[in-house]
Parts: C-alpha cells; structure tokens; sequence
C-alpha cells in the first residue's frame, strides 16, 4: 500500500481495468460499462510495450458488454466492432471473425455471409500475408455457409420432387452453392486441426454428389494423419460413413478400434463389442471382452442396460463353452478390488431391482459368475426374482449355480 | 507583448517599450524595471535562429500561432491558479502581490527574464543551428532520444516510437519540434544548476505564496483540492490563448501524468525559498491557522474526537517546544532547523496523545473501553464517557465509505483534456481519429452506464468528514468525556495509564536514508495502525510520514529519559 497515495495515470487505468473485471465476474453490465466509458482514453496513449495493449482490452470486455446488457442492441453491437475493425489492423480478420460468430448465433446469417465476403476481399500490404491463417478460417466458415445454402435448396428440390415437379433454377442454385462451399472446405481441412463441423458438411456435400472416394479419402487423412490432432470425433465420421457404404464387419471393427483406444467409454463401444464377439477371430473376441469391461469402468455406463447386456451374453457365452475362461479370469483381476462395491452392492441391487428389472437380470448374472451365487447382488435379485415368479430369474438362478464353480476358478 | 500588469502610478495597463527596452507606462510615463521578457537584440537578429525557427513551424505560423516561451506558459499557468485559490478564499494580495514577486525574482535569478541577456541560451541556440550538417556528431547536442527520456513523469513520449524515428529521418537543418520557441532548450538545461521549472513546482510557488501570507490552507489541503480539480493543474494548457500553440516538446513540459506528491512539493517550496534568497518568512504564531493547537483542534474535530482531548495536545506543543514561533516560521537556507510539516505535525501529535492516554497496544484500549461502556449504560447523567470501542466503529466505517468512494473516484478519473495534443503534425491526424474514436465509445458506453455521470465537482471543502452533535444515534464524539481514563494525582489531571511504547528507540538519520524512522504495518498494534490510516485518509499522504512526525514528537518528549537509560526496553514509564 506504500504507493496508494502515489497516483498517476497508468494506476489509475489499472485501477480501472480491475473494476471492470469485478463488475464483468459479478455480470453486473451496467457498472462495467461505466468504468469502461473511463477507461477508453487510453487509448489515445500508446501502450506498445504492453502485452496486451488497451485497444484489445476494449474490444474484448466491449464485446461482453454489448453481448449481455440489456439494453444494447445487434445494432449497436455491430457498429461497435466496426469501430474495433479500424482500431488494429493487425487484429482486423480476428475481429472481424468474432463479430461474424456474434451474428450467426444471433440468427443473421445473410448478415454474418455478408461481413465474410468483405473480410475475405480484405487486402492490407503484408498483413494479409501475416494474417493467412485467420483468412482461411473466414473462407471455411464462408464456404460453411455456403453448405447451408446448399443444404436449404436440396431440401426444396427433394420436397419438389416428390410431387413430381422439377425445379431447373433451384437446382443450378444448388450446384452453384456446392461448387463454392467444396472448395473453401477441402482448402480448410488440409491444414491439421479440429474441423469436425467442416469434414462433415464436406463429405455429406461428397457423398450426394456420389464422390465417395473423395470423401473416403478425406476421412482417412482426417482420422489417421499423425499431423492431425488426436480426434475422437475424426474416427466416429469415418466409422459411421464406412456403414453408410456398407463395407465389411472387417473395416469397421478397424475404424473403431482407435476409438476404443482413446475414448473406451465412447457410446460406440457397444456397437464395437457387438461386432467383435460375433467374430471368427479368436483375437477379435479377446479384444470385445476387454472392450466391454472397459468402457462399464465409466460412471456413466453403469445403468446402462445394454453394455451389460453385451457382457452377460459374452461372459455366458464363454461360461458355457467353458472354453477362454481365463480371459475372464484376466479382465477380472484388476477389477476385483473395486467392482464390487462400484456395481455390484447391496443397495445397487435393491435399487436396480426397483428401477429396472432387464439391468438388474444382467448385472446379476454377471455378478453370479463373478462373485459366486453367494454375492449380496446376486442373492438378493434372484431372491426377488423368484419371489416375483419371473421364469427367467429362475432360469438365471439355476445357470449361475450350475456354473458356481466357475467362480472359484476365477477368483483364483 | 503580454504585459498586463497594472502600473504602479496610474492602475492603467498602457505600456510601451523605451529604447532600452524597458516597459514605461504611456499614461502616466513611469518608467519601470521591468525589462521586455527573455529576449534581447542580439538574439532576435540573428536571422539564421529565426529562419530555422519558421522553417520546421509553418503551418502553426499561418494558424495564427505566436512565438511564445515555456517561462510564459508557466506564468500563465501561476496566475490560473492563484485566480482559483482566490475564489477559494485566499486574499487577493496572494495573486497581485506575493505570488507574482516570487515569479519574478524567480525569473531573475534563473536568469530568464529581467535580466541583460538570458545567459548561456543564446550561445546554444546558435550551435545547434550552426552545427546542423553534423547533427549526431555534435556532442553538447543531445540526441532526440535523450531528450525524450529526460522525464519526471511517465510520458507516452518514450513509446511514441513513430514521433521519435519520424524526427530523425526529418532534416537536420530543422529544430527541435515544440510549439514554444525554447522548448527544446528548456528540457535541455541542466537541472540541478537552476532550479528548472516544472508543473509540480508551480504548485510549490502556490504553497510558498500561501505561507507568506499564513493563509489557512494547508498543503495537504492545497493538493487535495488540485485533485479534486478545483484548482488548474491538469490540462491547465486548456486555458491557454489559442495563439500559444502547444505541440512537439511543450507537451512534455506541461502534460502532468500523476499527481503531484506532498513531498515533493515541499521540498521544492524549501529549495525554491532558498534560491530566491527570501528573508525570513512572517511568523507563525499561536494565533495562526498553522500553528500546531489551531490544527489539532481542526483535525481533532474531523477525526471525532472528544473536544477535551485538545488540553492534551497543547500540553504536548508546550513541552516538546513545537509552538514556539522560532521552531514553526520559515527560514529559508537555514539548513540546521528542521523543515516543519504543520498538517503532519499535527496529526502526529494527535496521534501520540493518543498513545499517551490510550496506549494504543491493542489491549489497554479496548479494556478501558469496556469499562467507560459499563459506566454509561448506569449512569446516564454527566454526559458519556468517551468509548474507544464506539468511536472505532464509527469512525472505521466512515473512512470506509469513504476510502472506498475515493478509490472508485481514482479510477474513474478522466486525464484526457478536450483539447486534443499532438507532438507532430505527422501524426495530428491519427491522433485526431484516436480522439474521435474515443469520444464515440464513450458515448456509446456512456449510454450503457445507467448511473448519471456525475455532473458536478462536489464543492471544495476544508472538512471530509464530519459529524454532528444533532444526531441522535451518538456517533459524535465532541462532547465525549475523558473521565474514564484520567485521574486526579495532586489536584492535577492525569492519565491512568502509566505506560508507553516508543515507535523507535533509535531514530534513523534523515539525510542519510531520507526517514527518520521505518513503519512496517506488520510492526506495530492495530489501533496504532488504524489511527495512522485515518489521519493519512485525511492528509492523502502515506502513514509512514505521519509516523516519522510520531517518532520526531516522541523523542523529543522522552529525550531526558531515553539519555539516561539507552536500554533495549521500548516501553517506558511516564
């Protein structure tokens, strides 16, 4: 506090800026306003050693408060970032970016088309050259909003052909419209980075036009190019299009496969484990098994009715052939510790019971197999199960006591 | 030229210039001392100055610029402000008279007006001229950058980096840009040599003038009220005649960027009064404003304290000396006394009777405080004894307000004057669009704001806090009795409480470390603290100076006991 007292104008406007930040945590947009109306003098301050000079300061928390306060308008929003557009030429396409992603979530897509177009005929010496990147990203989103447009006559030409009429002007519009958004977004999607919205719209452009091949392509290099960032997404595009084509169990299971690796609670992981346990392969079993495991670690699986149905039929399936019990035996090990009071206790098992009769059947007889007809789980859902005279808590009842034995091998 | 002063003879303001260039009066044809200013004839007909002047200034010429020198700016300056004291209360003996000889004799003495020929500028005016095929070689020439870089407060001139590399691609046969004609010449001066000019200092001549005149302004106040924007200080070039063009240098000159610091002003005022070789100043006596009883009272009543507490506070005056009028009235170059501080002085002893009858060490208080409470919940006759508990809380909250609203104020506060400055006329456009771009976000959040922008500046006022005996709720403490804490030893009143804890056992030696003491909060009691915050709320000055005061006082009052026992202990018995 040795320096309170020494007032001048650089403190001030720091003072100032903090106020601004409080008053923007707390959404109070009318104070931030206020001290922001005292802070833009400082703009006519040169601030160049700065790290972040007061020009972006305003544009940034002026964005905010236009954005929330009620009385502002699209109309004053958009003045203002025209305001900010001259402000910094080197911040020009960022901002003009922004106020494009401002409009579109207000609804105004011709506007938002509009502000691209201009910013895309953007020209400025070498700062053109420097700002490369953000152009490509308003030709991206240009060309996006081009798909749109495309998208919207498709859908007329599709409602006109089914009452029999052709429409020659809404079809060339369209064709018009693909010719523009192909070519912003295949230039968008070479450059590594996320472009999920991109790749999508240009592979469904691909696929109408009966490209396949190109659009094949596409989501590979989106999917395996090391260049590219890792990707869930990249390999759900590229599985769910490989099924639209409908290629081999022996392709798809592959498009998954790295899925699993990086996301094994992806809600693919179903289909993923469906695929694989119908499998010749020895190997591709093994793998289905672990897969399933995997992804019931997840919180988020655990009442999901269908995963541990996928795991019964296995784990059944495997019981009774009494062969590869000790894959059983593996995927248990690790989990034998903490499973039990994750899926398998006794208020779990009141609860499921209450809840949802099928998950309880499943869960308990994976329970029974795992822990022993002696487990609270299943005990107590085969008991109610009995008692409510449901034949296939019977038919369990006796399966998981058949196959008993089977406990004790693998809890080992 | 501007030569508005009122003859001595005949009041009229008719003057014109004698052949030996002193001004006479064409009314009544008194001749006076006064010599035209600054320039002489060797100086003006040197056609070379003069050509070069034009060229790099053309444009202002056809705006019906003129050539004007910073020593008027400043005196314009000077008479602005003595005009805002004078419709603050001040007499107008201050503007007419004393402030105006200070200006004079100070010009004298700087060599810079009334004087045969303004030494040493001339000579450099022309070497810089005559060197100007060899601009960067010449090495009295200081280069731009230096000249930029030469700065009290933090200019934007040094990041103005398209002004700097603009300059030196220019021309070498061109000057220094600035709007006056010696602004160049007047950064590169030497400073220690002559006392050079600045905006903080015109406020040290303001102050000066004021303690001449024993005005009851103190300089605490002085500064508070250039704050508050009742007297010109910033943007005070708004005021200026249009002709006085203001670019380039001058900017650096008079564009204030931080508020000016009690400290220095002070120190400037004594350094001033020395240079001008002023005779002893008029005394400060016990019936002064100044002198240390009329400002206890006034600051005991700001702080809410008991009016009886003020016994106190004489009583200490009167036995460390600080009341006589050889401590208290200014010598100017006498370097043995010790400059007086009178508001800090004040408020120091205030602070250590304080100490004296409350002790202050976070535990004595509140205890005494609990029993005065007891006492007037049963006995509500006699009027209350004085709460040290209440009064904290009372006043705690007030200073919050009203820290809190200063701290609001501080932020908010509008530097930028109407008037728009440019340091070149390259870049007078980009900053009238700067200027343009500004005024539109301020209108447009402006709008947004939902407050009414405060319209007015609140009116100057002597007192920041106050309080009333009116008010029922009893959060003033005037009347408050002491009672509980005083006793009655040999038909004298004194303190129950026996102790005291010395600041400092050791004071520093001031022309050394420039403090006579070192206040770290974390040192000392809380109650300790929070009395200091209050009283530098009050002062706008840090609490270390206050503390500085504190230890001064306490030394002086405990001098016969701390040279007996130069023991570690730092309590003593009173």
């Amino acid at each position: 506090s040795s320096n309170e007292h020494k007032l001048n104008f650089k403190k001030s406007k720091e003072a100032c800026l903090s106020y601004i930040q409080d008053a923007l945590l707390q959404k109070q947009w009318k104070r931030a306003a206020e001290f922001l109306t005292c802070y833009v003098e400082s703009l006519e301050k040169d601030y160049s050693r700065e790290h972040i000079g007061p020009s972006e300061m305003i544009w940034r928390i002026g964005t905010e408060i236009l954005w929330h306060h009620s009385h502002s308008s699209m109309k004053e929003f958009s003045y203002f970032m025209e305001q900010m557009k001259t402000l910094g030429v080197k911040r020009y396409l960022k901002v003009c970016l922004e106020h494009v992603f401002h409009l579109l979530c207000n609804g105004q897509i011709d506007e938002a088309y509009q502000n691209l177009s201009l910013a895309e005929s953007w020209r400025f010496g070498e700062q053109t050259a420097i700002q490369g990147k953000e152009m490509k990203l308003i030709q991206a989103y240009r060309g996006l909003l081009d798909y749109y447009s495309w998208s919207k006559q498709k859908n007329i030409l599709l409602e006109h052909g089914e009452d029999g009429f052709s429409d020659l002007a809404v079809e060339q519009e369209m064709h018009g419209y693909f010719r523009k958004a192909a070519v912003n977004l295949k230039e968008i999607i070479k450059i590594p980075g996320v472009w999920d919205v991109f790749v999508k719209c240009y592979v469904d452009l691909l696929e109408f036009y009966g490209d396949h091949n190109e659009a094949r392509q596409v989501l590979n290099e989106y999917a395996y190019n090391s260049r590219f960032p890792a990707n869930p997404n990249a390999h759900v595009y590229l599985y769910q299009f490989l099924k639209r084509q409908g290629e081999s169990k022996k392709s798809l299971i592959s498009a998954l496969k790295i899925l699993h690796d990086i996301v094994p609670s992806h809600e693919l992981m179903i289909d993923f484990n469906t695929m694989l346990q119908k499998s010749k392969k020895r190997k591709k079993r093994r793998l289905g098994l672990e897969v399933i495991f995997a992804a019931l670690d997840y919180a988020g699986w655990k009442e999901n009715a269908k995963a541990w149905s996928c795991l019964a039929r296995q784990v059944k399936q495997i019981v009774t052939s009494e062969k590869h019990l000790d894959w059983i035996k593996q995927e248990w090990n690790s989990r034998k510790d903490w499973w039990p009071a994750f899926h398998f206790s006794r208020y779990l098992a009141k609860r499921n019971w209450q809840e949802n009769k099928s998950l309880s059947y499943e869960k308990a007889l994976v329970a029974g197999i795992l822990l022993g007809k002696d487990c609270k789980y299943f005990k107590h859902v085969s008991q109610q199960g009995c008692k409510a005279q449901l034949k296939r808590f019977r038919m369990l009842k006796k399966f998981v006591n058949r196959h008993n034995p089977v406990y004790l091998r693998i809890s080992g | 030229r501007d030569f508005n002063e009122r003859c001595a003879q005949c009041s009229e303001v008719n003057w014109g210039l004698t052949d030996g260039g002193r001004f006479y009066c064409r009314s009544c044809h008194n001749v006076t001392e006064r010599t035209r200013e600054v320039v002489n004839t060797d100086f003006i007909t040197n056609s070379r100055v003069q050509t070069v002047a034009k060229g790099s200034r053309k444009q202002e010429k056809n705006d019906g610029g003129c050539e004007w020198y910073i020593c008027e700016g400043f005196q314009l300056v000077l008479k602005k402000q003595a005009e805002a004291l004078e419709a603050l209360g001040v007499c107008p003996q201050m503007k007419d008279e004393i402030l105006c000889n200070f200006w004079r004799c100070y010009l004298q003495k700087s060599k810079q007006a009334y004087c045969k020929r303004p030494a040493g500028e001339t000579v450099k005016a022309l070497s810089v001229c005559e060197s100007s095929t060899d601009f960067d070689s010449d090495p009295e020439r200081p280069s731009l950058l230096h000249l930029l870089s030469l700065s009290e407060s933090e200019g934007d001139l040094q990041t103005d980096c398209s002004f700097a590399s603009s300059m030196s691609k220019v021309s070498e046969s061109t000057s220094v840009y600035s709007g006056s004609v010696d602004g160049s010449l007047y950064l590169m001066k030497n400073q220690k040599e002559k006392l050079r000019m600045t905006m903080p200092m015109t406020l040290s001549f303001c102050y000066m003038a004021l303690l001449w005149l024993r005005e009851p302004i103190t300089l605490s106040e002085l500064l508070r009220f250039v704050v508050e924007g009742h007297i010109p200080y910033l943007n005070v070039f708004e005021h200026f005649p249009e002709k006085m063009k203001l670019c380039g240098l001058d900017l650096k000159i008079f564009c204030v960027e931080s508020w000016p610091v009690y400290e220095e002003v002070f120190n400037k005022m004594h350094e001033l009064a020395a240079f001008l070789d002023l005779p002893r100043f008029p005394d400060i006596t016990d019936s002064c404003f100044l002198h240390p009883d009329m400002l206890c009272m006034k600051y005991l009543m700001e702080a809410n304290l008991p009016d009886e507490l003020h016994n106190w506070t004489c009583r200490v005056v009167k036995k460390i000396g600080i009341g006589e009028v050889d401590f208290l009235t200014l010598m100017p170059g006498n370097k043995s006394t010790r400059k007086v501080k009178y508001d800090v002085l004040a408020a120091a002893v205030i602070v250590v009777v304080l100490k004296l009858l409350f002790l202050l060490d976070d535990h004595y208080e509140w205890l005494r405080s609990e029993s005065a409470e007891e006492r007037n919940k049963n006995n509500t006759e006699g009027g209350p004894y004085f709460e040290f508990k209440k009064w904290y809380e009372v006043v705690k909250h007030s200073l919050d307000v009203e820290q809190k609203k200063l701290d609001e104020e501080r932020a908010k506060y509008l530097w930028r004057c109407e008037k728009p400055l440019f340091y070149s006329v390259k870049n007078k456009s980009k900053v009238l669009k700067r200027r343009q771009m500004v005024v539109n976000l301020q209108n447009q959040f402006g709008k947004l704001s939902g407050s009414v922008r405060r319209a007015e500046k609140p009116n100057p006022s002597s007192f920041q806090l106050s309080w009333s005996e009116e008010n029922t709720d009893g959060s003033c403490f005037h009347g408050h009795s002491l009672k509980g804490i005083l006793q009655e030893k040999c038909g004298l009143l004194t303190t129950m409480n026996p102790d005291y804890w010395l600041c400092t056992v050791k004071l520093c030696n001031e022309k050394l470390c420039g403090h006579l003491a070192h206040y770290r909060e974390v040192e000392f009691p809380q109650s300790y603290h929070f009395v200091l915050g209050l009283f530098s709320f009050l002062l706008r000055i840090q609490p270390s100076y206050i503390h500085d005061e504190v230890c001064m006082i306490e030394h002086k009052l405990f001098n016969k006991k701390l040279s007996k026992k130069r023991k570690h202990s730092t309590v003593l018995r009173k």
